[in-house]
Order: C-alpha cells, then sequence, then structure tokens
C-alpha cells in the first residue's frame, strides 16, 4: 500500500511536472528572416530591435511561453528566399515566421507560409498581394501597403490645386503599386496623370527623365524612390533646377532615412507615409526613449513595423493561449483587436493589412515632422483578397 | 521633342556616354589589356566614393580642407592599394584560367562589401561638390545644368586623351601593348614585366577608385553601388573590343546615346536596349568594334 502510494505521488509529480512542462515551457520558435547584408541591412536591423524591445517589455514571454529566435539572412534575393524560408519552417519547425523587407522575398514566403500553415507577419515589403490574390487567414502585415501613402498623397496634392501631373519611378511592383495608388486618389479628385515616367531598377541615371518633366511642364510631379536612388532623384531634381519651379511630392521614403545624405536638398518636400517624426502621442514618445535607452539610436519607421509585428504577435498568442494550432481563433483576436502603436492606434483589416493614418510630412533638417494627417484610417481595397 | 529639349537630351547622353567611358577605364586596363577578368572592379569603384566621402572630413582637419588634396590622397592610396592586390593575390592568376579569376575576384567583392560595412556602416551618403563647383548654368526657360557636371566631362576628355596618348605615342604604352601579346617575348628582350604588370593593375584601381571618388557628388554613395556599374563597365568594353581604349571610348558614347533616348522614346524597352545594342554589335562584329591583336 505504502508502495502503491509513492508511485502515485511520484506519477502524479512525473504527469504534472510533464504536463506543465508542455504548457508553458516549450520556447515559442520565432524565425526571423531579415536582411542582415546588402542594401536593406540596416531596415532589417531595425525591425529585429523593435521586435525585440516589445518581446523585451513583455518579459521575453509571449502567450505564456518564452521565446527562441533563430534568424536567416535573406539577403533580400528573391532567388534565395524559397529554400531559404523553407528551411525555416521544415528544418527548424519554427512556430511563427517574421519577414521581411524586399518585396520579392516576402511574396515568397507568403507562399511557402499559405501553404504550410505557419503564422506570417510581414514588417515592412509593402507588395500589394500580400494582403491581395496571396492573403491567407495565417499572414498579417504590421507595415503598409504600397498603395495607401500614394492615395493619400493623391488626395494632397489634388487638394493644393494641381491639375496635371507627372508620375516617375522604378519600373518594379512597389513603385508601379505606388503610382496606381496616387492616380486612384488623384483623379478621384478631379487631376489627370498626363505622363507617366519610368525607368529599369535600379538605374539611377535620371538626367533624360528630368529633361522630360522639364519639357513636360506639369503642375506637379508624384514620385516613388528609396534609398540611394531616393537621394540621387532629390539631388538630379534640384541641381536641374526644377524643384522650385514644379513641385515635388513622394512615398515617404525619398525622405526616410537619406535627409542626411541628401544634404539639405530635400528642405521642405512633402511625403506621405504611416509615421513621422514629432507625433503628438505618448505612445510614441514612450517609444522613442525606450528604444533609445537600448540601442543607443533614434527609431525609424522601420523599428515601428518591428515592434507592432510582436503586439500582434501577443494579441494572437494570448487568445489561443500559446498554442499556434489554432489558427481562426488566433486570426480572431487579431482581427478585433486595436493595436496602440507609436504611429497611433491602428486595427487590422479583413485582408489583414493595417486600416491606419497617413500622415503628411515636411522635411526639416533631418526630420521629418508630421503636419497634418493627410487620410484618416485608410484601408487597403485588398484587390483580388477573398477573405474580404 | 523640340529641338531644344533634342539637344539638351544630346548633352545628357554625351555627359553619361562620357561617365561611362570614365567608370569603364580602369576595367580596360585590367580586363582589356592584362586580360584577367576582373570582378572586383565595382570594388574599386566604391571604394573610390568611400574614399571621398571618409576622406573629407579627415583631409579638412588635417590639411584645412580641399577638393583635390582629397583625390590626390585618395588616388596614392588606390595605388597602393593596387600594387598590393597585385603582389598579394593578381600575380597568381595571369597563367590561371578564366573560372579562377572569376571566382576569385568575386571573393574580393565580398570582402570589400563586408569591410565596407564594417568600417563605414551600411547607410547612404551624399558628397557635396566643391564649392566654385556648385553652381548651375541655365539650360532653356525651366532646367539647369550642374556645373559638376560638366566639371566631370571635361575631367574625362582629359583622361581619354592622355591614355591614349600613352598607349599609341610612348615607349611605356608599347612595352605594355607587347606584354599584352606576348608575355614572355618581352621579358627575354629584358623588360622587367612582373614590375610592368603590378604597375598597369596599380593604375586599373587607380583609374577605377578615382572614377568613383570624382563622380561621388554626383552618384551618391551607398552600399551596393559597385555591383551597378560593373555589368555596364563590361558591356562597354566588350563592345569596343577587348584592349581598345578608342573603342571603349565609342562603345561608350553609343550606350550614353542609345540609354538616353531610349528612357525617353521606348521606355517599356528601356532596361534592354543596351544589351540589344551589345548582341547585334557582336553579332556584326564578333570581336566587338576596335579588335587590337
Amino acid at each position: 500500500m505504502k508502495l502503491f502510494r509513492t508511485t502515485l505521488i511520484a506519477a502524479a509529480i512525473l504527469g504534472f511536472s510533464s504536463a506543465s512542462f508542455a504548457e508553458d515551457a516549450k520556447p515559442l520558435k520565432v524565425g526571423l528572416m531579415l536582411p542582415a547584408t546588402g542594401t536593406y541591412a540596416a531596415l532589417g536591423t531595425a525591425i529585429e530591435n523593435g521586435f525585440k524591445l516589445y518581446t523585451k517589455e513583455q518579459g521575453d514571454k509571449l502567450g505564456g511561453r518564452p521565446i527562441e529566435f533563430i534568424k536567416v539572412d535573406d539577403e533580400s534575393d528573391p532567388a534565395k528566399a524559397t529554400d531559404n524560408v523553407n528551411k525555416l519552417i521544415k528544418g527548424d519547425n519554427v512556430d511563427v515566421l517574421i519577414g521581411t523587407v524586399h518585396s520579392g522575398v516576402a511574396m515568397a514566403m507568403a507562399k511557402a507560409a499559405k501553404e504550410s500553415g505557419t503564422i506570417l507577419i510581414v514588417p515592412n515589403a509593402g507588395a500589394q498581394a500580400v494582403t491581395g490574390p496571396m492573403c491567407s487567414p495565417n499572414i498579417f502585415r504590421s507595415s503598409f501597403s504600397n498603395w495607401q501613402p500614394g492615395y493619400a498623397m493623391g488626395e494632397v496634392v489634388a487638394q493644393k490645386g494641381h491639375k496635371k501631373v507627372v508620375t516617375i519611378t522604378w519600373k518594379y511592383a512597389a513603385g508601379d503599386e505606388s503610382v496606381q495608388g496616387f492616380k486612384d486618389g488623384f483623379t478621384k479628385s478631379g487631376g489627370e496623370v498626363i505622363k507617366e515616367l519610368n525607368l529599369p531598377f535600379p538605374n539611377v541615371e535620371f538626367q533624360a527623365l528630368l529633361t522630360e518633366i522639364a519639357a513636360l511642364k506639369p503642375d506637379a510631379v508624384y514620385t516613388f524612390f528609396a534609398g540611394g536612388g531616393a537621394v540621387k532623384f532629390v539631388k538630379d531634381y534640384k541641381a536641374a533646377g526644377l524643384k522650385d519651379s514644379i513641385p515635388l511630392y513622394g512615398a515617404g521614403f525619398l525622405t526616410d532615412g537619406t535627409l542626411e545624405a541628401q544634404g539639405g536638398d530635400a528642405e521642405g518636400l512633402l511625403t506621405t507615409l504611416h509615421y513621422a517624426d514629432k507625433l503628438d502621442n505618448a505612445k510614441d514618445k514612450a517609444f522613442r526613449t525606450a528604444y533609445n535607452d537600448a540601442y543607443k539610436m533614434q527609431p525609424d519607421v522601420y523599428a515601428v513595423q518591428g515592434y507592432d509585428a510582436a503586439q500582434i504577435l501577443k494579441v494572437g498568442l494570448d487568445a489561443v493561449q500559446g498554442d499556434v494550432s489554432k489558427k481562426a481563433e488566433f486570426a480572431a483576436a487579431v482581427e478585433a483587436a486595436k493595436f496602440d502603436s507609436p504611429r497611433g492606434e491602428f486595427t487590422l483589416s479583413k485582408a489583414h493589412n493595417p486600416v491606419q493614418d497617413i500622415y503628411l510630412r515636411e522635411a526639416k533638417g533631418l526630420e521629418n515632422p508630421s503636419i497634418s494627417i493627410a487620410s484618416k484610417a485608410l484601408a487597403d481595397p485588398a484587390k483580388g483578397c477573398s477573405m474580404k | 521633342m523640340d529641338l531644344s529639349i533634342f539637344l539638351i537630351q544630346c548633352l545628357n547622353s554625351l555627359q553619361y556616354g562620357l561617365l561611362l567611358f570614365l567608370v569603364a577605364m580602369g576595367l580596360t586596363l585590367i580586363f582589356g589589356i592584362m586580360g584577367v577578368i576582373n570582378l572586383a572592379h565595382g570594388s574599386f569603384y566604391m571604394i573610390g566614393a568611400y574614399m571621398a566621402y571618409a576622406l573629407s572630413p579627415i583631409v579638412a582637419s588635417a590639411f584645412g580642407g580641399g577638393f583635390f588634396s582629397v583625390l590626390i590622397i585618395g588616388l596614392v592610396l588606390a595605388v597602393i592599394l593596387g600594387y598590393f592586390l597585385e603582389w598579394a593575390f593578381f600575380s597568381f592568376l595571369y597563367d590561371r584560367d578564366h573560372l579562377q579569376q572569376v571566382l576569385m575576384t568575386y571573393g574580393l567583392i565580398l570582402v570589400f562589401e563586408e569591410l565596407r560595412s564594417l568600417l563605414v556602416g551600411d547607410d547612404v551618403h551624399g558628397v557635396q561638390p566643391p564649392d566654385f563647383l556648385a553652381g548651375v548654368i541655365p539650360l532653356g526657360d525651366v532646367m539647369t545644368y550642374p556645373v559638376y557636371r560638366l566639371f566631370i566631362s571635361a575631367v574625362c576628355l582629359l583622361l581619354a586623351l592622355g591614355m591614349y596618348y600613352i598607349f599609341t605615342r610612348t615607349r611605356l604604352g608599347m612595352m605594355i601593348r607587347a606584354g599584352s601579346t606576348n608575355r614572355e617575348m618581352v621579358q627575354s628582350l629584358g623588360i622587367d614585366i612582373k614590375l610592368l604588370y603590378r604597375i598597369v593593375f596599380a593604375a586599373g584601381v587607380a583609374l577605377a577608385a578615382f572614377a568613383g571618388m570624382i563622380s561621388a557628388p554626383v552618384s551618391t554613395v551607398y552600399p551596393g553601388m559597385g555591383s551597378q556599374v560593373l555589368i555596364i563597365c563590361f558591356v562597354v568594353v566588350v563592345i569596343g573590343g577587348i584592349g581598345s581604349i578608342r573603342g571603349a571610348f565609342l562603345a561608350a558614347m553609343l550606350i550614353g546615346f542609345v540609354d538616353t533616348f531610349g528612357k525617353v522614346l521606348l521606355p517599356e524597352a528601356a532596361g534592354v536596349l543596351v544589351y540589344v545594342l551589345m548582341a547585334l554589335i557582336l553579332l556584326w562584329k564578333p570581336d566587338g568594334l576596335f579588335k587590337t591583336s
């Protein structure tokens, strides 16, 4: 009898401990597939910093589970994307995928996540298709769609009384989608896009097209460029003498993280984006202080997107007590939630893209302070998504 | 397109063509004349651009600044780098096959990219042109043209003439040309071919870095800028006829015009026009425009 009792107690202890082990000690495997080298390396770092800042605030646990990060450098190379994402999903058996910056790579991740059912949160890439034709209950985006800043700027440019506008961008998905957004917003308000100028990505020899703009003499120019191309375009536009005669408007990436390199040539440019400097909200102030304390630098829009990706993950995981197999409950909780982001409050649409305020910003010195809200709670039309 | 716009586009074409020639000149030496497939050419260009960015504050504090002192210091450093690289790596490659040359120079790209990331970071940087070249010239009623771009064109023309003179009219040029045709024969005539090639290689690296330094204010300085110019440089050298300076010059001009007018008249095909041009020329003249043998 005594032996029976000890066995029972031992079994109970063993059983209990193994049960509790299964419930909260099994780490949540988070696959971070971000660029660590190449043109977008700095963006990848900012996203990872933002994400980890939030998990740290949560005591390094989400949905009651400790977090184990598995990192892959995607090199912003679409050719390697499928291999990289399969390595995470099948090789490492990750519970959640976070990534990435480059739209081409993000598309490969979305395709793999749609097939395997792994939860994917996209912290930057703005390709329409991720929350359009590729949309899926387990795919979310914490950033924006390329259409959103473009559409908001279309409305702004129309309100400024411009009638005839020329657009100029790289001939690739992000540029095309941003210009399409601009056209939707601008033509709806009675404007006309008289010419769409394109050059192959990532060509930065703008002189021929700047001459064409001077010949067309439009009321204004809308542009989508980022990184080195944005710096060179803004400088060339100024040097060609067009800045004072034909106002230039752009999606926010034109002046984000590039102002120092543009050296004053960007001063006064108006851009639209879902984040800005000098936002008057308490969350942003707290976020900026915490980020600066942790990483000794100021956060940017990419850090915010990383931070919010972690917020989305927490809301979903809390609703299912850390059990990632309950996808429907996870998605329902995320769709119902309001996210208190440094950018201001946002929700996710049925297609899982942020419904958010788009700010109108003016480049001043090394900052892009918000001057007004260009479009309030703007939702992407999510063309081609079956979940609407 | 009215006449004034057409003329401005011609100016754009010329200017772009000259810039291309400037950037491709170093490759003409190393790939064209020495026969080494040098994929690291873009990295040398990038190193030059980053030197223009990183050296100016240092030079400013040490010598009170000056655009030309930055250029000269950068050139000296580039020659030293080229001399060292030839001694340490490239001197082993002349007799190897092309695959090994490709592998090693590709390795160098990775090393230089990583070093750049460690030393200067991954941000985009701007370089200001010197004050006396910062102005603009009005062109028509709306446009202006930056003086600095015209300055680059002038520098490029001078360099082109200088190179042409050295290669066709001087003893040094004769030795280099002879060495590219028959190494052993030149050596048996009592010329130190190893030293000669080391100098030519260093000059090739210095030219690439010089192109990077002088175009930095126009091109801006950013990660991956080297790989952007690499392909077009090979196109210039191949169209021109491997080893021909005259050919490279003509090829760069052709590409300048095709690219500029292609962007305006055939925007849908702008990305491939240059390569179509290359294919057509190689079909017509498989060795390029001016083959020197």
